[in-house]
């Protein structure tokens, strides 16, 4: 029976190329992270919260933030998950990690991906360090990953 | 729904043409995970504005035939979200990680939601995975998926449909003498990173509570609610959200099931269809959460009916963390 239906399936993949307009600032921290390894949020002008990743309007006072500060390269780990499962579309070949990072100057969180697949070795409140690509390639990958200090 | 499919006007694939919407208006409603509960809601409000008398309401997914994945990455920012975040399991697995270190919810209480849904589902014909001599062993030694989500931390990809009737009160005489009156309607959302988000509880489930409570006259859900049917895609987010649904203090949803409170003889049963853990056709999820609601207001469970449930409350959540929520009810709301 499964025979059967087998031969009633057709298989077929469909390619969905497609451009994002990142805007200006997405465009400046992307540049940033490449060129100068700096990591750069954005500061409200009424509450002082710096967003990194950066964006234009605060999400609580709704001001337009205009004022670019330079955070830390370190942070703290305030979650991760280890993923051990492969799909088509990850960044990188399972198992790795990724997480939620505090860097230290920033209100907001970051995500991004932790080069260590042990989940004994991770923790919450853990200290964690950018390490950055040697050729840039205008990607947020640009920061290769955050490994353990 | 078109992107976990891979076509486009899915409606038009799944045979308008032959159904009863032939000729009459279709209005196709697609928010995610939350597309049951938006049908739901979108729903009630044509009916009760008076624009029509009665509608019929699917929801629908044939899992087997997408990526369900690959079409919830496109949700995601490109920039910040895609290379990481992206999908369903990491978010859902970060949420249960820092959940679990917040307040020392153990594996154990996780996948005791799992046996007691799953055990639920064996009296459900409608549900998908059937698993009555589930253990906690078994979950706790299934495969890691996400740590620290395993195989059977997770609900599964379903194929299925599930269709509502809605009919104005004149309309409704004419179909049944036992209908489920919906009480009240919620959504709620906020969003813009997923990591704006603290991602231990669920904001959205709390303020649409809230609001759905408020309307309904709610004033203790644990004792104003008969039944709960919620959106749980994990065993460790029922454990979160029964919180964030105000059914107990933060941190307290392990204590809750513990206590049996949300087992099928507790105080407030909590999916007795088996949840979304034991069947998740996406588009129908949340749908099926607001028709399993009206079959146990309606007295027509079965095997999985709660004794003389009045009050039921549905839960839908989706992607950008919506929480949608319904109260249905024996008696009309005044």
């Amino acid at each position: 029976m499964s025979e059967e239906i087998e031969k009633k399936i057709y298989r077929g993949r469909i390619k969905v190329p497609y451009k994002h307009t990142a805007g200006a600032y997405v465009e400046r921290f992307i540049t940033e992270i490449g060129k100068n390894n700096k990591i750069m949020g954005v500061k409200c002008p009424k509450c002082g919260k710096v967003y990194v990743p950066p964006k234009m309007i605060c999400f609580t006072c709704f001001e337009k933030m205009e004022e670019w500060v330079e955070v830390g390269k370190q942070g703290t780990v305030k979650g991760f998950t280890v993923v051990t499962h492969s799909t088509p579309v990850m960044p990188l070949e399972p198992p790795y990690a990724y997480g939620i990072i505090t860097l230290d100057g920033a209100d907001t969180d970051f995500v991004h991906l932790i080069n260590e697949s042990d989940p004994k070795k991770l923790k919450i409140g853990m200290r964690v360090e950018a390490v950055f690509k040697e050729k840039p390639r205008k990607r947020i990958l640009d920061i290769e990953y955050f490994k353990a200090i | 729904m078109d992107h976990f499919e891979g076509i486009n006007f899915s409606e038009m694939w799944c045979g308008i043409e032959s159904a009863p919407g032939y000729l009459k208006p279709v209005v196709k409603v697609a928010t995610g995970g939350t597309t049951g509960s938006s049908l739901a809601i979108c729903g009630y409000y044509n009916v009760a504005s008076g624009i029509y008398k009665n509608i019929l309401v699917i929801g629908w997914e044939k899992l087997n035939e997408g990526g369900a994945t690959t079409g919830i990455i496109t949700a995601f920012d490109p920039v910040w979200e895609r290379p990481s975040l992206a999908g369903a399991l990491g978010p859902l697995a970060l949420m249960a990680g820092m959940y679990s270190a917040k307040y020392g919810i153990t594996p154990e209480q996780a996948a005791k939601v799992t046996v007691k849904n799953r055990s639920n589902a064996a009296n459900n014909p409608f549900a998908h995975l059937q698993m009555p001599n589930i253990t906690i062993d078994y979950v706790m030694s299934s495969q890691m998926i996400s740590y620290p989500l395993r195989l059977h931390d997770v609900c599964p990809q379903s194929e299925g449909a599930c269709a509502i009737i809605y009919a104005n009160e004149e309309e409704t005489k004419k179909i049944t003498d036992n209908p489920a009156w919906v009480k009240s309607v919620a959504t709620s959302h906020y969003y813009t990173f997923g990591t704006d988000d603290k991602m231990y509880d669920l904001p959205t489930a709390t303020m649409a509570s809230k609001k759905v409570y408020k309307k309904a006259g709610i004033k203790d859900p644990i004792r104003d609610l008969d039944v709960a049917e919620i959106y749980e895609p994990t065993s460790w987010s029922e454990l979160a959200w029964t919180e964030a649904l105000g059914f107990a203090e933060p941190g307290q949803g392990g204590k809750l099931l513990d206590e049996g409170i949300t087992q099928m003889s507790g105080e407030l049963p909590v999916n007795p269809s088996g949840g979304v853990l034991s069947t998740n056709p996406i588009g129908a999820t949340a749908l099926v959460r607001v028709a399993e609601a009206a079959i146990q207001v309606m007295g027509r469970g079965e095997k999985r009916q709660i004794p003389d449930v009045e009050t039921a409350l549905a839960m839908g959540f989706g992607g950008s963390l919506w929480t949608e929520l319904l109260i249905l009810g024996k008696e009309k709301l005044r």
